[in-house]
């Protein structure tokens, strides 16, 4: 399944990560609005340039993780004190050391799972999912910044592509997706 | 931007690669033709996993009855068997998860490939305990889950049953963790790829684009995964040590157990890293990204955990004659003198003696030495369980069932076939997804690339130089 955004895109791809962050920081001073920024691999430095906040992701995983305790102990609890107590060993009902280990496993199965159904889906992600790209070698050595210019004036368009050719862009280039 | 580059540490990835060399040097081995000696050990490795299907078919058509356990050694090679595996995965999760966290850019040489052994080993482990479950088809009754018999629920006070959600907490995790770190490959190889390559990488990357804020997202859930793994995998082997740790059999009741299984595993788990890293290395080309700076690392946690090992053993013993209590005297009597003598040597001499080799760096940096080392490792490794298993159990409170065990050809094919089992997982593997992580190579290059490193250690000599010049001219 294509998920198209249905945008037309004006991009230009860098050959080096240090470029590419000047020209993000560059252009976000000039206050040019970017589309989004491509890469083959994480570059650092690149969040504070684009200025992103913190990703809440591990607070996600944290209320993952309690649901999974909770689940767990609470579960076990109620199995062997109310559903159906049986004595192993001659210990209490309520033999509480004897749950702390799957109630760790379930902790760390629900964080798990929990975070990375939530990662896939917030960045529109999954099986069968094609999201359109840009050129065949930004997961490969190119860098690529991108503008929206859906429906922008062409005094604007020029101003973007300017930008791209003073800024170092070797491959400018525009594409509907 | 390039980060720190230390002046004493040799390069991680040697050949004055390029971003695209890497892609390319990389993804070539999935698009070329298999060569011919892959065909032949394709074939072997399937050869192995037919023994597996039909060992087990016969396990199940006969009955449990075809394995030579018996009423006073009801645990033999498949408990072994499913100790050995397990503990041999530990060494990908502690690659990928403990070394992320302690920032240790050699792991990402070899991750991969050994999150990879992490799962397919954990899949073999998984085998033993269902097959010797006897009755199959009622596997499931494993699993907590409301059912028709009350419901009658399964006994969480028990450590078998803890190790059912261990295993499979960890298999999932392992998964999740592995695929997420694959993604963005599977989307450079699909860049690469036309026709029906690229329809079936188009569905394995699941639509990667490689935005600045998913590549954001993308690194804190792996180092949140990280965070969950390192305790999870430390978890995992403890809770295999409480299969026996929690009986009260001489010779298992002993606290020792958990810190002694985790050493255990880690250091199997490191030795079979290094039996698969020499060859895939040599096969697929790729010394300048699994280099003998990774071998050297490797080894050095081999001699680590080795040593551990040899001084939990002799801990055990120690412990045994020092409590008084002469059940336990008497078991660790029998490991050393009794009827499976040969097998408490073997486990001596290979896990405890041998690794003591590596204290040299020669050694540690000899391919030919390593290899051999990790072959005996893994011999030694199944031995230590079953020295644990059958030793402790052919010789109970009662005299008179004394008994002794030995394999029958159905419980050594099981274990041959898991092997095969394994080499064919491992095999498809390195043809279809790339061996080496390709962006955290990239992502490391300019600090461990064999090219930066010689330019920033020529840039210190010449700031030196300019420094004493300056320091010349102040004291004029």
């Amino acid at each position: 399944m294509t998920r198209s955004p249905n945008k037309d895109v004006l991009f230009g791809l860098y050959d080096d990560e240090t470029k590419i962050l000047s020209a993000v920081s560059e252009a976000r001073a000039a206050h040019l609005d970017i589309y989004d920024v491509f890469t083959p691999f994480p570059v650092h430095g690149m969040e504070d340039a684009m200025g992103f906040t913190e990703s809440r992701l591990h607070q996600a995983g944290f209320v993952y993780g309690l649901i999974g305790t909770l689940t767990a102990f609470l579960g076990m609890t109620w199995v062997f004190t109310s559903d159906w107590p049986i004595i192993f060993g001659g210990k209490p009902y309520w033999s509480v050391p004897a749950f702390i280990p799957v109630t760790f496993e379930l902790t760390v199965l629900f964080a798990a799972i929990g975070m990375v159904v939530t990662f896939y889906t917030i960045c529109g992600m999954g099986p069968g999912i094609i999201n359109p790209t840009l050129h065949d070698r930004i997961t490969d050595d190119k860098f690529c910044l991108a503008f929206d210019v859906t429906d922008v004036s062409d005094d604007e368009k020029a101003k973007f592509k300017t930008f791209l050719e003073t800024s170092g862009a070797e491959e400018i280039d525009q594409k509907h997706i | 931007m390039s980060g720190h580059i230390s002046p004493i540490r040799e390069p991680l990835i040697t050949g004055a690669k390029t971003y695209h060399q890497i892609t390319e040097d990389i993804c070539g081995p999935t698009e070329r033709t298999p060569s011919v000696a892959w065909m032949i050990a394709f074939i072997l490795a399937v050869t192995g996993l037919a023994v597996y299907v039909f060992c087990v078919t016969w396990t199940i058509w006969v009955g449990i009855g075809s394995w030579n356990l018996n009423r006073t050694i009801n645990w033999g090679w498949d408990i072994t068997n499913f100790v050995w595996w397990v503990g041999i995965g530990h060494a990908g999760t502690l690659i990928s998860a403990i070394l992320l966290l302690f920032r240790q850019k050699w792991r990402t040489g070899v991750n991969r490939a050994a999150e990879a052994m992490t799962i397919f080993a954990v899949i073999c482990a998984g085998q033993f305990p269902l097959i010797h479950m006897g009755r199959l088809w009622l596997g499931f009754f494993i699993f907590p889950y409301p059912n028709t018999r009350g419901p009658l629920w399964v006994n969480f006070n028990s450590p078998l049953l803890w190790d059912v959600f261990a295993i499979s907490t960890y298999f999932t995790v392992s998964l999740l963790f592995w695929y997420t770190g694959l993604v963005p490959d599977f989307a450079t190889v699909r860049d690469r790829a036309s026709g029906f390559r690229r329809k079936m990488y188009d569905f394995l990357a699941f639509g990667w684009t490689g935005s600045a804020k998913h590549w954001q997202r993308w690194e804190s859930l792996s180092l949140i995964l990280a965070g969950l793994s390192t305790p999870l995998v430390l978890s995992v082997h403890t809770i295999v040590s409480f299969d026996f740790a929690t009986s009260v059999i001489p010779g298992w009741h002993t606290t020792i157990f958990p810190p002694y299984f985790v050493a255990g595993a880690i250091f199997s788990g490191f030795a079979m890293v290094q039996t698969l890293m020499i060859i895939t290395r040599k096969v697929l080309n790729l010394q300048d990204y699994i280099t003998l700076e990774h071998i050297d690392s490797m080894n050095k946690v081999i001699l680590a955990t080795g040593s551990i090992v040899g001084v939990a053993y002799l801990t055990e013993l120690f412990i045994s004659w020092y409590s008084g209590y002469i059940y336990e005297q008497f078991a660790f009597y029998n490991r050393l003198m009794g009827p499976y003598f040969w097998s408490y040597i073997g486990m001596m001499a290979c896990n405890v003696i041998s690794p003591q080799i590596f204290w040299s760096k020669n050694l540690r940096k000899n391919i030919t030495v390593t290899f051999a080392m990790s072959i005996f490792i893994n011999i030694g490794m199944w031995f230590e369980r079953f020295v644990i298993i059958a030793s402790t159990l052919a010789r109970d409170y009662l005299p008179s069932s004394w008994s002794y065990y030995s394999a029958t050809w159905v419980e050594v094919g099981l274990f041959v076939g898991t092997l095969g089992l394994f080499s064919t997982c491992f095999m498809i593997f390195t043809r279809v997804a790339p061996v080496v992580a390709i962006a955290e190579i990239k992502s490391i290059l300019k600090n461990a690339g064999d090219q930066y490193v010689g330019m920033k250690n020529a840039l210190k000599h010449d700031h030196k130089h300019e420094s004493v010049k300056a320091n010349g001219g102040d004291a004029h």
